[in-house]
């Protein structure tokens, strides 16, 4: 066993005293001379064309400095699928989508310009249903298709509203249904929800007369932004600098490309002032991005003895009105459309349909909570046909190491146990001991449903990290991975103070991203920070110690591979006056003589993921995960009968980390993401009128859970099989937390009163109808 | 037509010229530069704009600033600060109860102005008392820790 000093130690947060000071800034908290205010003028309309734009009143108007339109921002901006401009061009897509942007001296009088405004608009027809777009003659959200830049693993169809198919074919799964003793089929549903940041999208944007471009962002990715914002407006990179203070919560939702290009073009149009936009919450609902819908449809063949022999799977994504982010979750939910689990047979179709709604974006998890929930409900219906239990079940067809994924990719022998967290969970809720299921009128139920995710990103996605040695021995870590809440650089702190054996107290992680300053990272996503800047961060902590004994070696007169990094010194292990205090090496060494020697220390590291291939465009087949973190999750229910209401007693997870970084942190990531996902469960649903208008687009009527929502007790068992790529072996888990509440929470209410539901969110009128319906067939 | 109030805020007498239309929200964070307070929503449903007046927490972003006249206000800044700070922050940090941060100093001051009145609140009693303050990242657990702890440290103290 490896002794740790500082990993696996409760480090407090380094960035939790200015966070309970109120002294830690965000990018709204931000001032700059002569700083203007934005609004937007929306489209009250799903989908119309935009006969006219009359802005001449509202320029009129004294303080404001530039009214944007669509035509004079014809650019098109995107990470995966490049389907959507900044502002409506010739016809809007969504309720909610910005037509023309105001800046002006203050937001009242930006409000007011935007209401001087006239636009004509000739209504379309609309499409809101995922089926309904895939038939012919649907009308068409994007005609022009075709024309659009995208990734080269996303297949659209131009002519239809279809942003991306992707296929997985595996074994046969017709031979497959043949050899099964039993066939279920069953249709699965989940609807557009939004991430709830509890700070709003914001971003202030400056374009100089210069051609400097200046961005603050609530971004998670300052280098992405960075990328698609030059990409998109054909602007040099090193002309564009993106800061990134702290974000008030991401979630997925401020990943990629967001408002960032709409500042820019208004502050280039106000002559280079510096202009805000701060997304008030109604917009944060309906004009910025929101999570896809879902529905799914799968087939399931099995023998009675519990083997698997095929399944059949159909998941449609409710893109809405852009797909950009869309495309990539289909993707990823298309690789990993199984669940944790050896299938022989595997047919999957995983297709990314536009809408009339609002567009979908990342939302933790990404995609696999819509799909867990129809695969983890799917195996329990399954079980219950052939009369096994659902446990047992789960554990005939886990994918443990060794055993082949729907991709085709053997899982390393280093591979998380999904069977461990299966069994680990069961217990925790007491699987299968006799207790009594009524409990003063009310009754109760178990549930249990696995999950494993993996990152979805390109790959050959790469980090880097930077460690600074400074004067007085202490050493800064700049990476450009955002704090959005997850943790990630007290961790990354943890492993430098281990790799150097230095006081955590000596050590800095940079709090603003800056990317005229910091490493390239790709984006703060998919729950690859602490697996990616973790491993960037130790080769440049290596990096460092290398510098530092190659100077010292000189000096000392001693050979470098007997020379020790720890306590802030190098020096030769068990000789005294072999020894150099760090701070000694910062700048130079210096010889007695006086002469110099090496030069500023700057640690640099870097990391890109391993052996990651492209995925065959009509079999999936490939290797798409660098990591896979696999898990379970339990819950305990208690309904009333009566009201159809349901209270989770308690919550068990188990997640093969491979190993805790930081307990509390960890804690943290899955305690919120298990009530983020009871929030999804039972409450969080947009629901549309006829015309596609949201009518729930406020935190009255859109309810996210409250302190008394929670479960009674969490319970979180850490498994820690290392995976040897990984620092310290640790695998991330950020998603992960929130990605199986729904089903386990669905299994555990079929267990308590027999009622079987397919749509999320459980509402008491679902579960109380369900109780109806069931006491009608009796 | 503006008007001129007068209230003490965070232990410093201010005089203002304000709209009778402004917000409490915007005078504190525009005019008075306290930007701990977030903004969050606008119409009173996260609690991320938490401040109290007189003792008691409101939603900054539903109060006239002209309805602060005369008034006692209490913004996070006010209560403590990284070299002092007061025993609720100190235990946000040590019990993990902070993560994204932006929920957090409304969170604390509903959660001081429970421990004044009631210095042994139950766990049901602290949940209702931040049941205005929305939280997305924590799942409030180490929240309901954090006020416990600071609730036992301060009765401690008071002894």
């Amino acid at each position: 066993m490896v002794k740790y000093s500082y990993v696996g130690k409760d480090v407090p947060r380094l960035d939790a005293i200015e966070k309970v000071t109120g002294t830690a800034l965000y990018t709204g908290d931000l001032r700059f001379p002569g700083m203007l205010h934005t609004k937007l003028l929306k489209s009250p309309y799903a989908h119309a064309k935009i006969k006219k734009i009359d802005t001449s009143e509202a320029e009129k108007l004294p303080g404001v400095r530039a009214v944007l339109t669509g035509e004079e921002a014809p650019y098109r901006f995107g990470i995966y699928m490049s389907d959507k401009t900044i502002l409506a061009i010739d016809k809007v897509r969504h309720v909610g989508e910005p037509v023309v942007a105001v800046a002006a001296d203050t937001e009242e009088i930006a409000e007011q310009a935007v209401e001087l405004i006239k636009v004509e608009y000739e209504e379309l027809p609309a499409v809101f249903d995922v089926r309904k777009a895939m038939e012919e003659g649907s009308p068409l959200v994007h005609e022009n298709l075709s024309e659009y830049k995208h990734a080269p693993f996303v297949y659209p169809k131009p002519g239809k509203n279809i942003a991306n198919h992707f296929k997985l074919r595996k074994g046969d799964v017709e031979r497959g249904f043949r050899e099964a003793d039993v066939v279920i089929e069953n249709e699965f549903y989940q609807p557009q929800v939004q991430n709830v940041q509890m700070e709003t999208h914001t971003s202030i944007g400056q374009w100089l007369q210069n051609g400097q471009i200046n961005v603050w962002t609530s971004a998670q990715s300052p280098f992405a932004v960075r990328h698609l914002l030059g990409v998109g407006l054909g602007v040099p990179l090193h002309r564009i600098n993106v800061v990134v203070p702290y974000i008030g919560g991401g979630f997925g939702g401020k990943a990629g490309l967001h408002w960032e290009p709409l500042v820019v073009l208004l502050s280039k149009k106000a002559g280079g002032r510096p202009v805000k936009l701060v997304m008030t919450r109604e917009e944060q609902f309906y004009t910025t991005a929101v999570r896809q819908g879902f529905y799914g449809r799968i087939k399931t063949g099995v023998k009675r003895d519990g083997k698997i022999t095929a399944m059949e799977i159909l998941y449609l994504w409710d893109a809405g009105a852009y797909a950009d982010y869309g495309v990539n979750i289909t993707r990823a939910a298309g690789y990993s459309c199984t669940g944790p689990y050896e299938i022989p047979n595997i047919k999957c179709d995983s297709i990314t349909v536009y809408t009339n709604h609002p567009y979908g974006t990342a939302y933790r998890g990404f995609g696999h909570p819509e799909f867990h929930f129809a695969t983890e409900r799917q195996m329990d219906l399954v079980a219950r046909e052939i009369g096994m239990d659902p446990v047992e079940f789960r554990l005939k067809n886990a994918a443990v190491p060794g055993r082949i994924t729907a991709t085709g990719e053997k899982l390393r022998e280093d591979a998380g146990r999904v069977d461990e967290c299966i069994k680990a969970v069961a217990e925790a809720i007491g699987w299968g001991k006799k207790e009594p299921k009524q409990v003063g009128g009310k009754l109760r139920g178990r549930g249990i449903a696995a999950l494993w995710k993996a990152p979805a990103m390109p790959s050959f996605t790469s980090s880097s990290a930077i460690l600074k040695l400074n004067e007085d021995g202490s050493v800064t870590l700049s990476i450009s991975s955002t704090e959005m809440g997850q943790g990630t650089p007290t961790a990354l702190a943890q492993i430098v103070a281990e790799e150097l054996q230095m006081p955590i107290e000596k050590i800095k992680v940079v709090t603003k991203r800056e990317t005229d300053f910091g490493p390239y990272s790709w984006q703060t996503v998919a729950s690859r920070g602490l697996f990616m800047e973790g491993n960037a961060t130790l080769d440049a902590a290596k990096n460092l110690k290398e510098q530092v004994k190659a100077t010292a070696a000189e000096l000392l007169g001693v050979p470098k591979e007997k020379l020790v990094v720890a306590e802030e010194k190098v020096f030769v292990p068990g000789q005294p006056d072999k020894s150099l205090p760090l701070a000694s090496l910062a700048t130079a060494g210096i010889f007695p003589d006086g002469r110099g020697i090496g030069g500023p220390v700057l640690g640099y590291g870097m990391y890109t993921a391993e052996g990651l291939t492209n995925l065959d465009p009509e079999t999936g087949q490939g290797l798409p995960a660098l990591m896979w973190t696999f898990g379970a999750q339990g819950a305990e229910v208690e309904v009333d009968p009566e009201t159809g209401d349901v209270r989770v007693l308690k919550m068990a997870s188990a997640f093969d980390i491979g190993k805790t970084i930081n307990p509390t942190i960890v804690k943290g990531q899955i305690y919120g993401g298990i009530v983020q996902g009871i929030g999804s469960a039972f409450m969080e649903e947009f629901i549309f009128d006829q015309k596609g208008k949201l009518l729930n687009s406020n935190l009255t009527d859109y309810k996210i859970c409250r302190a008394q929502d929670i479960p009674d007790e969490f319970v979180f068992i850490p498994i820690e099989n290392p995976q040897l790529n990984a620092p310290h072996g640790a695998r991330g888990v950020g998603e992960h937390p929130r990605i199986s509440i729904e089903p386990a929470i669905a299994n555990a209410i079929y267990d308590a009163v027999g009622v079987d539901l397919f749509e999320i969110p459980m509402s008491r009128e679902k579960v109380w109808l369900g109780l109806k319906r069931k006491g009608e067939r009796k | 037509m503006k008007k001129e109030i007068e209230f003490t805020i965070n232990g410093e007498r201010r005089k203002l010229i304000v709209k009778p239309n402004e917000l409490l929200l915007n005078v504190i964070r525009e005019d008075l530069g306290l930007t701990g307070t977030k903004y969050g929503c606008g119409t009173g449903e996260c609690g991320a704009c938490t401040v109290l007046v007189d003792g008691e927490p409101v939603v900054s972003c539903l109060t006239l600033a002209v309805a602060a006249d005369k008034k006692t206000i209490t913004t996070i800044e006010g209560i403590g600060t990284s070299e002092n700070p007061y025993p609720l922050q100190l235990a946000f940090v040590e019990t993990g109860a902070v993560q994204c941060g932006f929920c957090t100093p409304g969170m604390i001051l509903s959660a001081k102005a429970l421990l004044d009145k009631n210095p042994n609140p139950t766990e049901n009693e602290i949940k209702q008392a931040i049941a205005g303050n929305l939280c997305r990242c924590t799942g409030y657990v180490k929240i309901i820790e954090a006020i416990k702890l600071a609730a036992e440290r301060m009765r401690g103290r008071k002894r």
